[in-house]
């Protein structure tokens, strides 16, 4: 007779193997993400140059982005520089240096935060959008359909989108930087009763052109990443309506995250 | 009944042929070795349960994937070692009508079945409007339908819409991703009827995959049975009931009973 010894049941891996585990997954998925953005930002650009060149979808999307965003960057734009306004004010009040209120938030909103919240502003507004309906594209077998019409849908839904964000927040960035401008003088020359001379020349003084244009220049950058990240997240949905809204809810924090980090990355080459 | 490997009828020249196709997910063999061939004008239903290989078989027949080994010849040419632009040209010979029609929701009815034809003809708007009508008319489809969106549509008109995009260029090669899935008996028949018109009207090689055995029975010229990511059965109607293998018989059993 034989007998059988149970065979020894499987180690559990302990806490540090699991963390060490999941730290090294998580890092497979960044590089293995951040890879597939870069060969599609790759294969849109590609697509971008041939033809048909897609000048209807183009416009609909620089409308969608651009023009569909004018208000929210308007408004955003022009509380941020009255509120800019208002803090420094109380600040260059300790050391009689009101004067310089002006060219502070002019210096801060074209080189830093124009741009960011006008990137924040299209990620939520246009981002989230162009994540969900090309998510539901996918799901929904649309996409599909564009590739056996044989319509390539790199070319027909992702660059208009891409080019739209590309184009779109350098001059959303522009109308936050006139709205903000506005704000500031009302606050401080209605408000604060600063001279408007001294708002207006002392600005002129502080400000370059290189500052407006760092800020455009990020503007891009910020726009070319937030619109590849929310397509590719869309673009490779997958899992029905909860599959859709986990890439939206990817995109943003992504989107987001990747604002703040290229900004960084800007100001250190722009510094 | 002949062997799945030279399934092609004596007649008909091949609008399809499929040879010795595998594709692997991750550690998943999805289809291990498929031969089958579909000859010009006639209507082949793949039949076969739900996770069997039939949608990726399709796919590969479209070029939507590649596989690892094997070839798909279409027309006379082998669209695997294709690249993005000629796979275009072999796609233009095709039309897909999808599970749930994949119309695009933000186009209405007329938009989408328009589509083919303001992407791939010259053609002026007085000469789409006519073409996407005589499709529309064919699958039975009332003008008031034209400015309607797919969202507003039941699931018969949807897929009536999804054939009159698919079959709008003249395609030679309509294939239909379960054409009946999740609709009533009498849709049901409507859909094998439309099936059958698009084959008489427009002489267009069909594929259809589908796991329902009514529909299969009254539309197809040939049935091949895959299970198991393998063709094990192929032939007529008739020569499928007399089929041994036991997976067939399975299957054909919950619609025409043991005897």
């Amino acid at each position: 007779m034989t007998t059988q010894t149970p065979s020894k049941p499987a180690r559990e891996p302990g806490p540090f193997t699991q963390a060490v585990t999941r730290f090294g997954q998580g890092l497979i998925d960044i590089v293995s993400t951040l890879g597939g953005i870069i060969t599609m930002g790759l294969d849109v650009f590609r697509w971008s140059v041939r033809r048909p060149f897609r000048l209807v979808n183009l416009f609909a999307q620089l409308d969608f982005v651009g023009v569909g965003s004018i208000f929210i960057v308007s408004l955003t734009g022009t509380f941020t520089g009255m509120v800019f306004a208002l803090q420094t004010s109380t600040a260059f009040q300790l050391f009689d240096a009101e004067s310089l209120v002006g060219p502070t938030v002019a210096l801060t909103l074209t080189r830093e935060l124009a741009a960011v919240f006008s990137a924040l502003m299209v990620t939520m507004r246009a981002g989230s959008a162009m994540c969900t309906e090309l998510g539901t594209m996918r799901v929904t077998e649309q996409v599909d359909a564009l590739e056996t019409m044989a319509v390539n849908p790199v070319q027909y839904l992702l660059v208009p989108r891409v080019l739209a964000g590309l184009f779109m927040v350098p001059a959303l960035t522009m109308l936050f930087n006139t709205m903000g401008m506005g704000g500031a003088y009302v606050v401080a020359v209605g408000g604060l009763g600063i001279s408007p001379g001294t708002f207006l020349s002392r600005t002129q003084q502080w400000l370059a052109p290189e500052d407006i244009f760092q800020g455009l220049l990020k503007g891009a950058v910020f726009g070319l990443s937030v619109s590849l990240i929310c397509c590719f997240k869309g673009f490779n949905a997958s899992g029905g309506a909860k599959g859709v809204g986990q890439a939206t809810t990817e995109a943003m924090v992504a989107s987001a995250l990747s604002i703040f980090i290229l900004d960084f990355i800007l100001g250190i080459l722009f510094f | 009944m002949s062997p799945p490997a030279s399934n092609a009828p004596a007649s008909g020249t091949p609008m399809i042929q499929v040879v010795d196709l595998h594709k692997t997910f991750g550690d998943h063999k999805v289809l291990t070795g498929i031969n089958l061939t579909v000859p010009a004008g006639s209507t082949c239903v793949i039949l076969g349960g739900s996770g069997s290989g039939k949608t990726v078989l399709m796919k590969h027949m479209i070029g939507l994937l590649k596989p690892d080994r094997g070839q798909v010849i279409i027309d006379g040419e082998d669209i695997v070692p294709m690249g993005v632009e000629s796979l275009q040209k072999v796609r233009n010979k095709f039309g897909m009508v999808f599970q749930a029609a994949a119309l695009f929701d933000s186009m209405t009815v007329f938009e989408n079945v328009a589509f083919p034809l303001r992407e791939h003809t010259k053609d002026p708007e007085d000469v789409i409007r006519q073409k996407v009508r005589a499709r529309l008319d064919l699958m039975g489809l009332k003008r008031d339908v034209e400015d309607r969106f797919p969202a507003d549509l039941s699931g018969g008109m949807r897929k009536r819409v999804g054939l009159a995009r698919a079959i709008v260029m003249d395609p030679k090669v309509v294939l239909y991703d379960e054409p009946t899935t999740g609709l009533d008996p009498i849709t049901t028949d409507y859909v094998d009827e439309m099936i059958l018109a698009a084959q008489k009207e427009l002489g267009v090689t069909s594929v259809v995959i589908s796991h329902d055995i009514s529909s299969a029975f009254n539309v197809a010229d040939q049935i091949a049975f895959l299970s198991k990511g393998v063709i094990v059965a192929s032939g007529s109607p008739e020569q499928l009931r007399e089929a041994d293998h036991p997976a067939v018989k399975v299957f054909l059993e919950t619609w025409f009973g043991k005897n």
